[in-house]
């Protein structure tokens, strides 16, 4: 075998930069990257609702891109830039988007919330003023199991200024 | 969840990903991830070591030649297939993308993922059979072309083998196509779907009825000459939970007479 061609390991180290702070730690390779989020940097404002990919609760953004965090493992995230529900506010200012949220209802139990801030986030980056439908479809890969929709929808509108 | 112990690899080229995936049988390429770490967590597959390919430059990037052939690198997602511009030569491509899962998967989620994981439920095997693509694999005897109605061979299984890897899909310029499905809830997994062409000649592919993409080539788009192919083609799609066996061969035949509409309506613009 080619001398050039890298090692198979069950744990490397890996470089992070989550909401600015860089981490460097040794992780298994078998490690999610939620799990890493979470377990290893005690950040556990990114919720694990599945586990099986369905509901969008650990939605994290990886190098500008949403993705769920139980569907990555952390050594896919070696280099990347990662933001998280708690890089959102400015200390006890909620951003515009978590105020929203705030004043039209947007969460009942919670536990589905900082997912849906992670792909509002994503989708008023990409899109300002997103349509009703625009934003079903942006945060299609969440679930809410108090099924508060409608004032996820109203939010998301009032953070984009409609 | 922790999934099983499991090696990983990161390679920068092909040549040293091949290497390794032939190294190990129980090596598997790692593209985006958005089956196999599902399909580890279930323990419904336990690879001893992931390649993960998404280092490999060789594996990105879409091409528009002048002739109108795109190439598609294997690891490019699903959100680069619908943003990008020279994929909308052929838009079929960007509308489908655009049908699977939701953002978030669509972020991570590969076209070369998505044929190579051969699930008669996946958007992209019927539609490549149907829009006539060609994939390309590199191994250590170097590369080869494979047409996608040889490309796959069963549930789960390509004609990618070991040691080798899917690196970009060859697809030939044509407008005229069509995509229908019915899913399990809007834009998720496939009950049924069927993809037509009309680039030439009529060519419709029926997914989930089969282990693999069935593909009928009807003498014109029109609803009863679809119909009439569907019906002589020898099939018998599986019952579950989501539809039965007979559900399943009417719904081929309701799907494929839409795509096929769709695709004939195109040719008039």
């Amino acid at each position: 075998m080619d001398a050039s061609a890298p090692a198979v390991s069950t744990s490397r180290s890996i470089t992070v930069t989550i909401n600015g702070t860089t981490y460097e730690r040794e992780v298994e390779a078998r490690k999610l990257l939620i799990h890493f989020i979470r377990d290893d940097l005690d950040l556990t404002g990114s919720h694990i609702g599945c586990d099986t990919g369905n509901c969008g609760a650990c939605s994290v953004i990886v190098d500008g891109e949403l993705v769920k965090s139980c569907m990555m493992l952390a050594v896919q995230a070696d280099g990347a830039s990662i933001e998280t529900v708690e890089g959102l506010a400015d200390g006890d200012e909620l951003n515009k988007l978590q105020a929203a949220f705030k004043s039209k209802h947007a969460l009942q139990c919670g536990y589905c919330t900082p997912g849906m801030l992670m792909s509002s986030t994503a989708l008023l980056r990409k899109n300002p003023k997103p349509t009703e439908d625009e934003i079903r479809k942006g945060l299609q890969g969440n679930i809410c199991r108090c099924t508060g929709y409608w004032n996820i929808f109203e939010a998301v509108k009032e953070a984009s200024g409609q | 969840m922790l999934l099983r112990e499991v090696g990983y690899a990161r390679p920068e080229s092909l040549a040293e990903a091949i290497q390794l995936l032939a190294a190990d049988d129980g090596a598997r390429a790692l593209a985006g991830g958005q089956t196999l770490i599902n399909v580890m967590k279930a323990r419904a597959g336990s690879p001893d070591a992931l390649v993960d390919l998404s280092r490999i430059e060789e594996l990105r990037g879409i091409e528009l030649g002048a002739d109108g052939t795109l190439e598609i690198g294997a690891m490019t997602t699903y959100t680069e297939l619908l943003e990008s511009s020279e994929a909308r030569a052929r838009p079929i491509l960007g509308e489908v993308c655009a049908q699977i899962a939701d953002v978030q998967v669509r972020n991570r989620g590969t076209i070369g993922g998505n044929i190579c994981t051969s699930d008669p439920t996946n958007h992209l095997p019927p539609l490549l059979a149907a829009i006539g693509a060609e994939m390309v694999i590199y191994g250590a005897a170097g590369e080869r072309t494979v047409a996608a109605g040889d490309f796959f061979l069963g549930v789960y299984m390509t004609a990618v083998g070991t040691g080798e890897i899917l690196t970009k899909i060859r697809i030939p310029a044509g407008r005229a196509d069509g995509f229908a499905a019915v899913t399990l809830g809007v834009e998720g997994t496939c009950i049924v779907s069927a993809a037509a062409s009309v680039n030439g000649g009529v060519k419709v592919a029926l997914g989930c009825v089969d282990a693999v993409p069935l593909v009928v080539a009807p003498a014109s788009a029109g609803a009863d000459d679809v119909r009439a192919a569907v019906h002589a083609a020898e099939f018998y799609p599986p019952s579950d939970v989501h539809a039965s066996s007979e559900y399943r061969t009417h719904l081929a035949e309701v799907l494929a007479v839409r795509a096929a509409a769709q695709a004939s309506e195109k040719t008039k613009g």
